[in-house]
């Protein structure tokens, strides 16, 4: 599967319709994300950014389909998209009972693979170093990291099974405007460097403009408006405008 | 009230009571497919080895001094009320073989069960629910991880298999208080005692008091999972299922507890 310019797909939806009840959260959905391209999902509060990411990653029921390299994923073989796969969550979601580098080795300890425990902490420790952190944080439980520790620590843990996907939800809610940029950079850094194809949601234009190739911004559950990151601040869409104009960039 | 409103009154409760009964089955049919999910997943590869044993230290090993003091203390207020109402009938020898019994048909199991409801269904509720809540159920998929067979099999079936072992030190531990209380204040025989402790226990009494546990130690675990796992809402849905677990599961335990005695006993 390919797009105009000859691209090979990674990810397509074709007409996604999530509905809550009656209401339509996402309306009839196609979106394309090439290999290698980071995409950018930007809009307004309510418009189904989130609930988008939860329909690929099928955490959630959607009509519709999706597909990853060309098959269409459903239940049974969610399991060949989850492989290549790394996600950064709002929160971090580091597990409370597991230590930094339990944490950050935790698909490669429990994947087919049968990784040793300490291989896997030798991985841990490449990986902590990779994202800008000491190794001593590796005996550290979560609850001991601030939040910009606790996001180099979740991409740690994204990029541990080497995937060639990368999804990040609001990679920098919640942080300072120096831990945002810093962790703006790193995201963008490691994207290019390897490669990844990746999907960006975020409020934040700045962290969408650091990382991302293309840009969507999405209205009522549809595509309002796309196009280069560069190119969004001069985008005649009227919502777009505002939204761009109530943030000040 | 003239007949229309009559009418409506009589639609509106037939349509919460509808509402209702649609609830209520919907709900015992998606606990019938978790349990039965969690149960099959359970036996097939990979097995999170780490995962059971850290559950057993979690829900048998720390539950041991609650049960324990539980059934001692309650062992100890048993011999002195049958002592005391035995009395009154000439019936004083028959403290240690209504203890024995007792608390090996009804209060040995019920009790641990409820103890048991009290500490691990409400931290197995509590903790799903707020990984449920911050995301790490989600990050568990993500990384290619079945949750039900790492998170829910694990607590489901150590606490299954485990009530039974806590139950039976509850009982010995509860005989025990019993023996304590009648020797030392009633002044009980010590091998009197004991003799007659053994004298009138069956083997049915034991079956029955380990059979009752082991489905008390599914419905514990069952509850605290599942109220756990489906909760939404931020600290409000971690407090509420923590509450739902704990009181489905009590309530569950008395009732079931009845129908159990009704089966094994009824002859």
């Amino acid at each position: 599967m390919t797009d105009q310019s000859d691209k090979k797909i990674a990810i397509e939806t074709i007409d996604l319709l999530k509905r809550f009840d009656n209401e339509i959260v996402i309306n009839k959905l196609n979106l394309r994300i090439p290999f290698g391209t980071s995409m950018g999902i930007m809009g307004p509060s309510g418009t189904g950014k989130s609930v988008l990411l939860k329909c690929i990653l099928g955490l959630t029921e959607y009509e519709g389909d999706i597909f990853y390299e060309g098959t269409l994923l459903e239940k049974k073989n969610r399991g060949i998209f989850y492989k290549n796969f790394g996600m950064l969550f709002q929160g971090s979601a580091l597990f409370d009972s597991l230590t930094v580098w339990q944490n950050i080795a935790f698909k490669l300890i429990n994947s087919a693979k049968k990784i040793s425990n300490s291989e896997a902490k030798e991985i841990a420790i490449h990986l902590l170093r990779d994202v800008g952190l000491d190794e001593n944080v590796c005996k550290l439980m979560p609850s001991e990291l601030s939040g910009g520790m606790q996001k180099r620590v979740a991409l740690a843990r994204a990029l541990a099974d080497k995937p060639s996907l990368l999804f990040f939800d609001e990679p920098t809610t919640g942080l300072d405007p120096l831990t945002s940029s810093s962790i703006n950079e790193l995201i963008s850094t490691i994207v290019k460097r390897d490669n990844i194809t990746s999907l960006i949601i975020s409020h934040d234009p700045s962290s969408i403009i650091a990382i991302c190739d293309e840009v969507i911004f999405i209205e009522d559950g549809k595509i309002g408006w796309r196009g280069k990151a560069s190119k969004m601040k001069f985008s005649n869409h009227q919502l777009l405008k505002k939204y761009l104009g109530s943030l000040q960039v | 009230m003239n007949w229309n409103k009559k009418k409506n009154l009589t639609l509106i409760l037939l349509n919460t009571l509808g509402n209702n009964i649609i609830n209520l089955t919907s709900l015992m049919g998606s606990l019938v497919i978790f349990v039965s999910h969690a149960l099959t997943r359970s036996v097939m590869p990979p097995f999170f080895i780490k995962e059971y044993g850290k559950q057993i230290v979690v829900i048998g090993w720390a539950s041991l001094p609650v049960v324990g003091l539980t059934a001692f203390f309650t062992g100890g207020a048993l011999a002195l009320q049958i002592y005391s109402g035995g009395s009154r009938l000439n019936a004083e020898s028959a403290v240690p073989s209504i203890v024995a019994i007792g608390f090996l048909r009804e209060l040995g199991p019920v009790l641990c069960g409820l103890m048991v409801a009290g500490r691990v269904s409400s931290a197995i509720a509590a903790e799903l629910a707020t990984m449920r809540v911050t995301e790490q159920i989600d990050a568990l998929v993500t990384l290619a991880t079945d949750p039900i067979k790492y998170l829910v099999a694990p607590r489901i079936i150590i606490t299954t298999l485990f009530l039974p072992i806590l139950t039976g030190v509850g009982n010995i531990i509860g005989i025990y208080g019993g023996y304590l209380v009648s020797t030392e204040k009633l002044g009980f025989n010590p091998s009197m005692y004991i003799e007659s402790t053994f004298k009138y226990i069956e083997m049915g009494d034991i079956t029955s008091s380990l059979i009752k546990a082991t489905i008390f130690g599914l419905l514990i675990s069952t509850m605290g999972c599942f109220f756990g796992f489906r909760a939404s809402k931020g600290a409000l849905g971690v407090g509420r299922a923590t509450t739902n677990a704990v009181v489905s599961a009590s309530i569950l335990i008395l009732a079931s507890n009845y129908l159990l005695t009704e089966l094994m006993f009824k002859s």
